[in-house]
């Protein structure tokens, strides 16, 4: 077969942000994989240029209208690891409540809105809606509890302007903890029923020899805190990101690509979460991955939606354990003076891990910031992935290969440029 | 009891996009009477929780550019699907206006009026300001949002 065929897709349904995807095949190989993303947080870094450091978490949440807690959490640890600031006790325990709120939204929007479909045979979830509603409502209900814990300690649900470096501008009352636990105990069936529902679905034989990085806890399930490690024996601070990963431009897209600087390509998010973290899983959720056919490692990307699932039992089951042992901190926040010094900090974003680097000066400006989502550390990753995908598939006709192809791109649940939206009219009216 | 809500949706920081923060902001400086005024930016999923049943709802969006810059339209999307005038529901977003709207229609979840409120956007950039054809659509559909609050106060 000498034919050369181009699969090009400039929009693709069901992926947060702007992308395109280009994939060339060669006298039936593949010989060209791009994935193109357009990326915000460049923009974002020159805005933080000159800005008070305290302005950060405010602005970063606005990179992101599905993960703005994320971006905050990267900030405020930057920040306060460059002023020798180590935030705990019940603030700490807050922080991570709040991320567990963060999780459940931005989860459940992929597993029931975006990747489900691809599962059922169905373009979108509108049709679920059409011939299974209880299940949509079901999904729509677990988020609402995840908007619930945002909306409580984030001030709001979307873009939440409560967190501050330091700990938080207020703290919720009593009463309204208790509300938001009884939304949780009824979102935990939920999550459960969720994790069931997706374990059924069918999943093509794939699987791939990942570099997976996460971070790793002494004894949590990874939000804020902790290592940066993989599976190929990577294990440094999070202040040492620098002199492992490097970032380089790519002629065809303007999102860096990321890559480790001994072995290259690597994976976070999910599944690089799940194989290095299962043993910091609680009880229920590890019951729920097991129930669920997932042993202490997957390496089928496919399977991620069913490992988001899994994440969202624990982070359901999470928030309800903080709910039981709550203590109040003795003020909102601790104070945090600025120093002439740089902070670097990780967190796990829904989508992986998010680096944030912050350069301050001795009254607290910032001048210098860099900031490194998932999706651009998982962009070679995708490709690679879709590369060794298509492979024995080529024989399908065009458009099925390119449906298989935006599937693949999905699995990542890549949060391309989820900071703009619009919609294309079509209208002929006469 | 119903209420009138007017949301704008977008974000202020990427251009054109903003065009729906800025209805709202242009109505905040005098507030129509009984009418809440929100913005909703990213989660458009969020929406359906943004009302009731018996709500008049009217959205204000930003469209992809077309041919006509600042072309202001107004869609009664309570009686007619989006799928019908928005062509693949193409959207630099995962879950879009449109995707949540019919959702929320599937689902009985619409509210008794929602109403959609579109102009053509020029550009999208990060930082960019709103184009000079969005300002004049911002006091355009100002007015006539005003104008369809006091409609929707009548009694019927």
């Amino acid at each position: 077969m000498t034919e050369r065929r181009r699969i090009k897709v400039d929009y693709m349904a069901r992926v947060e942000g702007e992308g395109a995807l280009d994939v060339v095949i060669d006298g039936g190989r593949v010989t060209d994989v791009k994935l193109k993303i357009f990326e915000p947080p460049r923009f974002f870094e020159a805005f933080l240029q000159g800005r008070h450091f305290t302005e950060a978490p405010d602005i970063t949440a606005r990179i992101c209208g599905i993960c703005p807690v994320a971006y905050q959490m990267s900030a405020v640890h930057a920040l306060e690891n460059a002023c020798g600031v180590v935030v705990d006790g019940p603030l700490r325990t807050l922080r991570r409540l709040l991320y567990c709120g963060e999780w459940i939204e931005s989860h459940v929007l992929h597993i029931y809105m975006l990747h489900a479909p691809d599962f059922l045979g169905v373009h979108n979830v509108v049709e679920i809606a059409q011939t299974q509603p209880a299940i949509v409502e079901r999904g729509l209900r677990l988020k609402k509890a995840g908007n619930a814990i945002v909306a409580l300690l984030g001030g709001r649900e979307i873009h939440p302007i409560n967190v501050r470096v330091g700990g938080f501008y207020k703290i919720p009352s009593r009463s309204e903890f208790a509300a938001l636990a009884a939304t949780l105990e009824i979102a935990r069936e939920d999550a459960l029923a969720t994790a069931t529902w997706v374990a059924g679905f069918e999943f093509p034989d794939f699987t791939r020899d990942y570099e997976l990085v996460a971070l790793r806890h002494p004894d949590e399930y990874p939000f804020n805190e902790g290592r940066i490690v993989s599976n190929r024996g990577l294990d440094i601070a999070q202040t040492d990101y620098h002199a492992h990963f490097e970032e380089s431009h790519v002629e065809h897209s303007t999102a860096l690509h990321c890559r480790l600087r001994a072995r290259g390509n690597y994976h976070v998010g999910p599944l690089a979460r799940f194989a290095l973290n299962h043993d910091r899983l609680g009880a229920l959720a590890r019951s729920a991955a097991a129930a669920a056919g997932l042993g202490a490692d997957c390496r089928n990307p496919f399977k991620s939606i069913v490992v988001r699932a899994v994440e969202v039992v624990e982070a359901v089951d999470e928030a309800l354990r903080i709910l039981r042992t709550l203590e109040f901190p003795d003020a909102p926040w601790v104070p945090v003076e600025p120093h002439a010094a740089t902070g670097l900090a990780a967190t796990e974003a829904p989508r992986g891990l998010l680096h944030h680097t912050y350069r301050i000066s001795a009254d607290g400006l910032i001048e210098h910031a860099q900031i490194i989502p998932p999706t651009s550390q998982n962009q070679a990753s995708i490709e690679d992935d879709l590369g060794a995908f298509i492979a024995p598939r080529l024989g399908l006709d065009d458009d099925a290969l390119q449906w298989q192809c935006e599937q693949a791109v999905r699995n990542y649940d890549p949060c391309i440029s989820c900071s703009t939206h619009f919609l294309k009219l079509n209208v002929t009216r006469r | 009891m119903s209420a009138i809500r007017i949301i704008g949706i977008g974000n202020p920081d990427r251009g054109d996009d903003a065009l729906g923060p800025a209805v709202i902001a242009a109505l905040a400086a005098d507030p129509p009477a009984a009418v809440t005024l929100a913005t909703v930016n990213g989660d458009m999923l969020a929406l359906l929780d943004r009302w009731s049943a018996d709500d008049h709802v009217f959205l204000v969006d930003a469209l992809a550019p077309g041919h006509t810059p600042g072309r202001v339209v107004r869609l009664d999307a309570g009686r007619e699907r989006l799928a019908h005038v928005l062509a693949n529901f193409a959207s630099s977003h995962a879950f879009n206006l449109a995707e949540a709207i019919e959702l929320g229609r599937a689902l009985g979840r619409l509210p008794a009026t929602l109403i959609v409120y579109g102009a053509e956007g020029v550009c999208f950039e990060p930082g960019a300001a709103l184009s000079p054809a969005l300002d004049a659509a911002v006091a355009e559909i100002a007015h006539r949002l005003r104008e369809d609050s006091r409609t929707c106060m009548k009694p019927h």
